[in-house]
């Protein structure tokens, strides 16, 4: 008799007709893309407003630099004492009012120069300001000295080095930021999928021991059995879930988009800068970007992302499973999360930081060999070019780790699910191991 | 009788506790074995082992003639202490869902819980959630799914307890006719008067040693202690009691009676057959009512107790 898909087709229709399943499952995408529209409304409506800035400039250097930008409109005030400029700002809004006093060197300069506003101006906005008047000063220093400002131009050179690997692959500044977002997006939807449906998991143990159902069952079908029944249907039910995320985030995210004309890049300020820096215009960067894509490992990282992703996954998973079966209430988790928790969170802060900072070095190795946190920080370092050999070593170090999980997290399922009453020590647990 | 169940010298130590200790038991086909003790004897651990839930570290279990194995837990239907159903699955659905993992087939597994659910009136809750029936009524769905299967082996721990004395008493009646047809039941309680109206057989465990086991008739033989409850109308009450406590152990009994009369318990010596007693007695008065007094399980349960 094999009950294993008759226990995985029960653990998945009682989650996924779980109300709160379904609410999750469907409101989620709707708060998620209504965030992401706020924002982008929201950035929208902060580029729309124009700014109006007075300059009373004394010294009477800088009245040709600042030039209106369709956010920051500059009014020069010309014969206002600095009493009857800021009177002005203040009655006829005006956002700040910048003073520029008569000096008599470029050195003192720098003190005297304030800007005067309601509420404390915006940092972008000084930074502006800030450059314009540096930029003025700077050239007029270096003609004091005696250099014109088209010898400057003509000497300054721009240099952005060419990456290239010994094999002669091209690679570039690019290629490094878009293998770390494949990495860490996979390793951080590893992360989230442990937690969220770990927990799950760990409920319906638990909710089994409270209703008093267990023995019931087990008396039916073997403690291990039910362990793989649970964490498959559950981890099925989790990627139904998912699948609806993604399919209706894309299409909510289409529909937002068209119909509010909002471009998605107005929520990502970091896109301006890229298409600043770089020339040729996004037509550019877009042929870039699929020449990266096309240099990544994509076989290899999908196969892999699986294998880890399924294993990883399992591993965790049955972990949940026995603590879930050592307590009586989800109250009483709290001891036994930290050391499921601890390995994860390292494993994140290892990718994120170590892995970044230098993919092949010995920790980001190491890490990527532990079963415990091999599946995020390897995820992450595919991109990057790990040999076949060292991969599929960590595969299997991973899955044999995982079937001795089973074995332990049945031993305690299957004496701690039969435990009412207490909450257990370590020390008790141990004990059950033997039994 | 030939044996259903045969358990060997069976011990399970869990970490220092001995939880049972070399216990033997017989089962004979077809009868009601009550497996009595008191809380924390032992039984339950000797009921999870014939379930398989937890292995013995010595001994061996045996059913209908082969050592026990995995697939007999189809024969086998078990009504834990502590029982319930998943809240907020539907009645129909979760019977269909153990049924089937007691190896019964979609179709067959209908067909049978249709006749449960007609012959206890419950057919309505098909679609009700566990969580909307009250406790009693979600015990008799479990009692259904304890049987469904048609097991050769029942095991009832505390049947009883949740029911109301109606439902209790319909319970029993269905597992009366369980037996009728052929189920051979274990059956542990505390409740003595069903332990008495019910069991064939009983064995005792105490501190996780078997300390009593046999037919409960041959017990009762065995534990009879030439006791009679008598009614004497005699001329001079007061004399006659002062006779009667010289010559024998007494105490007072009550029964109900129209007659205005002494009512004792008289313990007779080995020596005085019942016959000479009553001769005894008529010559002292009136004799009204004469009965030996039979010990009851309860009594038989709490002596055996005590003396260990």
């Amino acid at each position: 008799m094999n009950h294993l898909p008759l226990i995985i087709k029960r653990e998945y229709l009682t989650k996924v007709r779980n109300k709160s399943f379904i609410i999750m499952t469907f409101l989620s995408p709707f708060i998620f893309v209504g965030i992401f529209a706020l924002v982008a409304y929201l950035s929208s409506i902060n580029n729309d407003t124009i700014r109006k800035i007075s300059v009373l400039d004394e010294s009477g250097l800088f009245a040709d630099e600042f030039n209106s930008t369709p956010h920051i409109q500059y009014k020069i005030l010309n014969d206002f004492s600095l009493e009857e400029a800021k009177k002005e700002a203040e009655t006829q809004e005006i956002y700040g009012l910048l003073y520029i006093p008569k000096t008599e060197s470029l050195d003192s300069l720098s003190q005297g120069i304030t800007f005067y506003s309601e509420d404390s101006p915006s940092l972008s906005l000084m930074g502006d300001i800030n450059d314009i008047l540096e930029n003025k000063v700077n050239t007029m220093k270096l003609k004091e000295a005696g250099i014109d400002s088209e010898t400057i131009k003509s000497l300054h050179i721009n240099i952005s080095a060419n990456q290239e690997t010994f094999k002669g692959k091209e690679t570039s500044k690019l290629g490094s930021g878009l293998k770390l977002v494949f990495g860490g997006a996979a390793g951080y939807l590893l992360f989230m999928f442990i937690i969220i449906y770990g927990n799950m998991i760990m409920r319906s143990v638990i909710e089994e021991k409270t209703s008093r159902v267990i023995e019931v069952i087990i008396s039916s079908v073997k403690p291990r059995l039910l362990l793989l029944g649970k964490i498959f249907g559950t981890t099925l039910a989790g990627i139904t879930q998912f699948l609806v995320w993604v399919v209706l985030i894309l299409v909510l995210m289409t529909v937002v988009t068209s119909i509010f004309g909002i471009d998605p890049a107005a929520a990502s300020p970091s896109q301006q800068v890229l298409e600043n820096s770089v020339d040729g215009g996004t037509q550019q960067i877009m042929h870039d970007i699929m020449l990266e894509i096309n240099n990544l490992p994509i076989v290899n990282l999908i196969v892999m992302f699986i294998l880890f992703f399924v294993g990883g996954y399992l591993l965790y998973a049955s972990l949940y499973a026995s603590v879930g079966a050592a307590v009586d209430s989800e109250t009483d988790t709290q001891q036994f999360m930290m050391p499921i928790l601890m390995p994860l969170i390292l494993a994140v802060y290892v990718g994120f930081f170590t892995v970044i900072d230098n993919p092949h070095g010995t920790v980001s190795q190491i890490f990527s060999y532990i079963p415990f946190t091999s599946p995020v920080v390897m995820l992450m370092r595919i991109p990057f070019g790990v040999p076949i050999w060292q991969q599929i070593i960590s595969v299997v170090i991973l899955f044999a780790t995982f079937g001795g999980m089973v074995w332990f997290a049945a031993k305690i399922y299957r004496v701690g699910i039969l435990m009412y009453g207490k909450k257990p020590t370590y020390k008790e647990i141990y004990k059950w191991l033997k039994y | 009788m030939e044996k259903l169940l045969v358990v060997n010298n069976v011990s399970k130590t869990y970490g220092n506790y001995k939880a049972l200790n070399n216990v033997s038991i017989e089962v004979e086909k077809g009868s009601i074995f009550g497996l009595l003790g008191p809380n924390g004897a032992g039984k339950t651990t000797l009921i999870r082992i014939i379930n398989q839930i937890t292995m013995p570290d010595t001994g061996s279990v045996i059913l209908d003639g082969e050592p026990l194995q995995p697939h007999h837990i189809q024969y086998i239907g078990y009504l834990p202490e502590e029982r319930g159903l998943y809240k907020t699955m539907k009645v129909g659905e979760q019977a269909l869902y153990l049924a089937q993992l007691k190896g019964l087939s979609k179709q067959e597994a209908k067909e049978r819980l249709k006749y449960w659910f007609d012959r206890l009136q419950i057919g309505d809750w098909w679609d009700k959630k566990i969580q909307e029936l009250s406790k009693g009524m979600a015990q008799k769905i479990q009692f259904v799914v304890t049987v469904l299967h048609k097991p050769k082996l029942l095991i009832f721990d505390e049947p009883f307890s949740g029911f109301d004395p109606i439902n209790a008493n319909l319970i029993k009646d269905e597992i009366l006719k369980l037996r009728e047809d052929g189920a051979t039941i274990i059956f542990s309680t505390h409740r003595m008067e069903s332990v008495e109206e019910m069991c064939d057989h009983i064995a005792l465990l105490h501190k996780s040693n078997k300390i009593l086991d046999g037919r409960l008739v041959d017990i009762k033989r065995q534990y009879r202690n030439n006791m009679f409850e008598i009614g004497l109308i005699t001329p001079n009450h007061a004399a006659t009691s002062a006779l009667l406590k010289e010559r024998f152990e007494i105490s007072p009994a009550t029964f109900k009676s129209i007659n205005d009369e002494l009512q004792y318990k008289v313990k007779v010596p080995d020596s005085v057959s019942s016959n000479d007693f009553v001769s005894y007695l008529t010559s002292q008065g009136q004799l009204t009512h004469f009965v030996e007094v039979i010990p009851s399980a309860s009594d038989i349960f709490i002596e055996t107790i005590q003396k260990n």
